[in-house]
């Protein structure tokens, strides 16, 4: 028996790596909820981008490893959700070659933005005198 | 194509969160890109800040932040149902529900990113 949602992909039967991937969307999506609108709000509310240098990066938004590790975390989830829904959206309009080629590309994607944001968070400077 | 598919009461709310779930996938791809630039590039990083300060991208951001709280709260309501399928029943109350919630909560964001392109200063001031 399938299960009925009114607007969610109905969860895959059988097992397997397409109802771990059905989880991770939901579980990525609650993290996301409290991650992305945060981190929305502290650039707009607490912040304007008008200040936001990239000095202020390194001495006020990224100045604790604690911030740091918060936003990678918030990369990983955003990474994924993103990108495993961009495949929901290739494979519900295409088919075959163009399909594989698509998807293909998007797991190439993922796998650049997600290592040019690691790279940027472990390499941009601290401020002077932090830990 | 897009409208064609599922049907039913859930059809715009699924439409609506594709183009924005879409939305916030390119402005991620972008988004990581410009802070990449903040360390290899800092005064290239600077100018794009000033494009994301200045009014055309502040009407961006608006539209980003509508994009986001629209598939965030119309993501919870998928969850809710999805872990709690007796909620199903509710599911056209929930989606009245989301648009309440994301006018109450999406206007006085707009009015806060808005405010300065017309001279205003922002009116929430959480900082120092």
């Amino acid at each position: 028996m399938a299960t009925i949602t009114r607007t969610g992909r109905a969860r895959p039967q059988g097992g397997g790596w397409e109802l771990a991937l059905w989880y991770l969307m939901r579980l990525t999506g609650l993290g996301l909820f409290v991650l992305a609108l945060a981190h929305y709000l502290i650039t707009h509310f607490i912040y304007d981008p008008s200040e936001q240098t990239a000095e202020w990066i390194i001495n006020e938004r990224w100045g604790s490893i604690a911030w740091r590790t918060v936003d990678w975390l918030m990369l990983t989830f955003v990474v994924f959700h993103a990108f495993m829904g961009m495949r929901t959206v290739v494979q519900d309009y295409t088919r075959g070659g163009v399909r594989t080629l698509l998807t293909m590309g998007l797991y190439a994607g993922a796998l650049v933005i997600f290592a040019l944001g690691t790279i940027v968070l472990i390499t941009l400077p601290f401020p002077a005198g932090a830990e | 194509m897009l409208l064609r598919y599922q049907g039913g009461p859930g059809m715009l709310a699924w439409a609506f969160h594709r183009i924005s779930g879409v939305a916030i996938w390119l402005f991620l791809v972008l988004h990581v890109f410009d802070i990449w630039l903040a360390g290899v590039n800092p005064v290239l990083y600077d100018e794009v800040l000033q494009v994301y300060a200045s009014p055309i991208g502040r009407v961006g951001e608006t539209l980003l932040g509508a994009a986001l709280l629209y598939h965030a709260l119309n993501g919870l309501r998928i969850v809710i149902m999805d872990f709690w399928p007796a909620m199903t029943r509710y599911h056209r109350e929930m989606w009245a529900a989301s648009w309440v919630l994301f006018v109450l909560l999406g206007i006085p964001v707009a009015v806060q990113i808005m405010a300065p392109a017309f001279g205003f200063d922002a009116p929430f001031r959480f900082g120092e």
